[in-house]
């Protein structure tokens, strides 16, 4: 059993969409049906999903580009995305390491408490952001288990750039081994078994033969798993303690600035998380699109 | 480079995959390990190449013990049922990977390396095809780049997992050919696993037939086929007829034949099944002496040279169909028709004495 | 003792699987576990009286009533999605498809403000509804729009894929055997996607339950009005009141284990009626 998770890296890729233009009769609706539905749908997804995002660019364009930039640019805003940036760029490799680990050990082997072992890698999505951040608080934090020793040695992890890198790693733990345990368990480990009978070794097996048939997979975990780590914002909040110019992300920026009923400047520095969220979406299209490439040509 | 397997137990679980199998491969020979699914030949393949580690038991190579080394060191050329071919590799980087990935030392420079994968993309005829990928291949073509990539490596021994299995009729017989044909030029030491019984007697130098993780005969496709050990090797050999009947002292009655069973001297009334194969039973209009089985044709199947008939025994069931093939000559001597009387007596047999708890099925 | 795995010949076993159980204890297990271990000091009616108060209840009304209400719509409007993504054609639809997951993809706190920016009694939507006395923005029902967005994606990808699959024949052969089209979706379509919807509705619920950054915007958080128990939590932290903060966080997460539960049993399910086709 392979349970799966809850957020974007366990939804099954969506399969390309089958031409139903020459359905017949019988199986279709009549045309005013159809035109309804259509309408339906579209409109929900107007208001709920393409006017806010709309809005956000517009908000952020309000008061013109020279404000725009201006909110981009001024050094807290700077500081912001430069410690999204660092955090993303730990906890995405080492969740790119831990994925393919986890993968490998879970696709290429039978053992016990498996299935387990798979409900484990899914845990951090069903938590709630804000216990996400508390748990460490209640690890590093001064109340905290570690806290006292911590403190005694002048380690800052809560309410400092540590905690909000262990933070983010937490909730996105599974994108990328979520995203490789049923595309390698899919292509079995037969190439494997034939490499290490014609003499290559383990890195060999995995860097000539099973990362070349995952690259795709893992390219799209990876864009999710940024996705999510740069955006992140309960975990974070937790234990970001918000100081400014040095424990805010970009998310926890937005926060600041709109609180502060500084909405233009909010909504400047949203739009570039909006944009981050654009081309994410962009890149995992056209990564579902390659995918489905290599595919059919397996399948072939 | 002989093969020797001892004693060899595997267990899945619960489930025992091979049971105290022994086995000797001949240097040279083509070995052909025959059996239905779940008979432990792929198992026995697999162990053989160290992809899988038996229980207990041994293997040894030319005499030497081999268990303990991993299948990286065995030097064994491995052919996957499902080829297993590198799919982001072209042909020539599938067939020069085992080359490639050699310690440095030992690795052929890369001129070597082209002379190499050239000549066995000659051999198996493929070097057109050096730059494509193994998508673009068809299954045929697949299958013989899986052998030149096994053999790129030298290896002591060739073995192959249902080399034939995943092609169409027509492809696999063309495969079978050229099989044994390069088997003849190169002579290494192969061993190929089959549920086909077909391809076993028509490529190998020796078949060996597994069941249930036992090894139920080995001999020559002749010796198998025409001698076979058991009934389970009867049955899976080729079409065969069941005759139930008894045995005593060293006569055996069926119906109303009677037919010496000098093996079975000392039997008492002791009930048996006798196999015999389509063509070994004689058809004929009247009672020649020594007795017959009436029997109704049933059912009359005329393809080539060989005419095959269902019979309904008169004094049996008769959901139980005897098919017997005669020539196209004697069918017309005799001018058979659905629904004709004839009488029918096995003129070759094997009787297997079965004892009561154990029925054979 | 029977051997942990069976045997293989390649590679990284011990160290793929050791690795995997290191990092998963230090970054999940062991930070989970605090929580449960620090709660263990309260004795069980501190804990019951910290997780029991007016206010606290007000929030878990309000968080579960309007996840449960955004999970319901995403349901209805997720199904209808799904089926018009994958059965009609229409002009821009592949664009439409990709944005469905912007939910996933946009950081909750844009969505947060935008969502706020919107439904105030000045926003584009909000001024609508401001004339008729139906205030979104600062109340339940903004917590529930918030919901709604950030649960959109989940009914429309698990049933998608499910939909997609269907075979035509199924449907020709209801309407051979004299079944109109709203028969043949009620008694032949719809069972065939259930599991799917409600592994849909179950995600989108579960996911909504733990929501925070989305929310915080538009609730206004008023207490015992508009304050979700995330929330709370952390107002708790701010307060010191760890052992409240603690308490709450237990009672999330054995209600995220369960929905954890029930949604790898929906799965399940779902994956044995589509093998039974």
């Amino acid at each position: 059993m392979t349970p799966q998770s809850m957020t974007t890296a366990a939804l099954p890729t969506p399969a390309p969409a089958t031409d139903l233009g020459h359905r017949r009769e019988i199986t279709s609706e009549p045309a005013w049906v159809r035109k309804t539905l259509i309408g339906t749908a579209l409109t929900f997804l107007t208001l709920f999903l393409f006017v806010p995002l709309i809005s956000v660019f517009y908000e952020a364009l309000k008061k013109g580009v020279d404000a725009y930039l201006a909110a981009i640019t001024e050094p807290d805003a700077v500081a912001a995305i430069q410690l999204t940036l660092t955090a993303a760029a730990i906890a995405v490799p080492v969740n790119l390491v831990f994925g393919v680990a986890a993968a490998w050990a879970i696709a290429k082997f039978e053992f016990r408490g498996k299935s387990l072992l798979i409900t484990l890698i899914d845990l951090p999505f069903s938590v709630s952001p804000v216990v996400s951040g508390l748990i460490y608080v209640l690890v590093f934090g001064l109340q905290g288990w570690l806290g006292p020793w911590l403190a005694e040695y002048d380690i800052k992890i809560i309410f400092a750039v540590p905690g909000i890198v262990l933070a983010t790693i937490f909730v996105t733990v599974p994108f990328i081994a979520r995203e490789l345990i049923p595309l390698m368990q899919a292509q079995g480990s037969e190439e494997e078994e034939a490499a290490v009978v014609l003499g290559a070794n383990g890195w060999q097996t995995f860097f000539r033969v099973t990362l070349p048939n995952i690259k795709w997979g893992l390219l799209y975990g990876t864009i999710l798993c940024n996705a999510r780590a740069m955006g992140e914002f309960g975990a974070v909040s937790v234990v970001s303690g918000h100081i400014r110019g040095s424990t805010n992300t970009l998310p926890l920026h937005v926060e600041i600035l709109y609180n502060e009923y500084n909405f233009a400047a909010a909504f400047a520095v949203a739009s570039l998380l909006a944009l981050l969220a654009l081309v994410t979406l962009a890149l995992k299209t056209l990564v579902e699109f390659r995918n489905r490439q290599q595919e059919n040509i397996d399948e072939h | 480079m002989s093969i020797e397997v001892r004693n060899l137990v595997k267990r899945f679980g619960s489930f025992v995959a091979l049971k105290n199998v022994d086995l000797e491969v001949r240097s040279g020979e083509l070995l052909a390990l025959l059996g239905p699914s779940g008979s432990g030949k792929t198992t026995l393949l697999r162990v053989i190449a160290g992809l899988e580690v038996a229980d207990s038991g041994q293997v040894l190579f030319e005499g030497e013990d081999a268990t303990q080394q991993h299948v990286r060191e065995r030097r064994v050329g491995f052919v996957f049922q499902h080829y297993a071919l590198f799919r982001n590799m072209t042909i020539f980087e599938n067939v020069a990977f085992g080359l490639r990935v050699r310690p440095k030392p030992q690795r052929p420079s890369d001129a070597d390396i082209r002379r190499r994968v050239q000549d066995l993309l000659k051999l198996v005829q493929l070097d057109w095809l050096a730059e494509r990928h193994p998508h673009q291949l068809s299954g045929g073509q697949r299958q013989r780049v899986a052998l030149a990539r096994a053999l790129a490596v030298e290896p002591k021994v060739l073995l192959l997992d249902e080399p034939f299995g995943a092609l169409d009729a027509k492809v696999r017989k063309e495969l079978r050919a050229w099989l044994r044909r390069l088997h003849d030029e190169i002579h290494i030491t192969s061993v190929f696993v089959t549920h086909d019984q077909e391809e076993a007697l028509e490529v190998a130098d020796r078949v060996v037939v597994m069941n249930e993780g036992r090894i139920e005969q080995i001999g020559t496709p002749d010796e198998v086929y025409e001698q076979p050990a058991s009934p389970f090797v009867y049955e899976f050999l080729g079409k065969v007829n069941l005759f139930h009947g008894r045995l005593h002292q060293g006569r055996a009655r069926i119906g109303g034949i009677e037919i010496d069973a000098p093996d079975h001297s000392e039997a008492e009334e002791q009930p048996a099944v006798a196999y015999v194969r389509p063509h070994d039973i004689h058809v004929d209009r009247v009672i020649h002496d020594g007795g017959a089985l009436a029997a109704h044709v049933f059912h009359i199947l005329s393809v080539g040279p060989i005419v095959r008939l269902e019979l309904t025994r008169d004094d049996g069931d008769a959901q139980d169909l005897i098919e017997v093939e005669i020539t196209k000559e004697r069918f017309r001597e005799l001018q058979l028709a659905q629904g004709d009387q004839v009488y029918i007596k096995p003129f070759r047999l094997d009787l297997f004495p079965q004892s009561v708890e154990e029925p054979v099925h | 003792m029977r051997a942990l795995r069976q045997h293989s010949v390649l590679p990284g076993f011990n160290l793929a699987l050791g690795f995997t159980l290191l990092y998963l204890s230090l970054i999940v297990l062991i930070p989970l576990s605090a929580a449960f271990i620090r709660t263990s000091a309260l004795t069980w009616p501190e804990f019951w009286d910290a997780v029991t108060t007016p206010r606290v209840l007000a929030s878990y009304r309000l968080t579960f009533g309007a996840s449960f209400a955004a999970a319901v719509v995403n349901a209805i409007f997720g199904l209808l999605v799904a089926w018009v993504l994958v059965r009609y054609r229409f002009p821009g639809k592949k664009l439409v498809d990709a944005l469905v997951d912007l939910p996933f993809a946009l950081p909750t706190a844009v969505a947060g403000i935008a969502l706020t920016a919107l439904y105030a009694g000045n926003g584009w939507i909000g001024q609508f509804f401001e004339p008729i006395g139906v205030k979104i923005a600062f109340t339940p029902i903004g917590v529930f729009i918030a919901l709604t967005f950030i649960g959109l994606p989940f009914v429309v990808r698990t049933v998608q894929p499910v939909l997609e699959d269907l075979e035509p024949e199924l449907e020709e052969a209801a309407a051979t055997l004299g079944a109109n089209r709203l028969q043949t979706f009620s008694r032949v379509i719809l069972p065939v996607l259930l599991p799917a919807l409600m592994t849909g509705f179950a995600l989108a619920f579960a996911r909504a339950i733990g929501e925070y950054g989305s929310v915080i915007f538009i609730a206004g958080n008023m207490p015992m009005i508009s304050e979700i128990t995330p929330l709370l939590i952390i107002t708790k932290l701010e307060q010191y009141d760890y052992a409240g903060a603690t308490a709450l966080a237990v009672v999330m997460l054995v209600i995220s284990f369960l929905m954890l539960l029930i949604i790898n049993v929906l799965q399940w399910w779902s994956r044995r009626r589509t093998s039974a086709i």
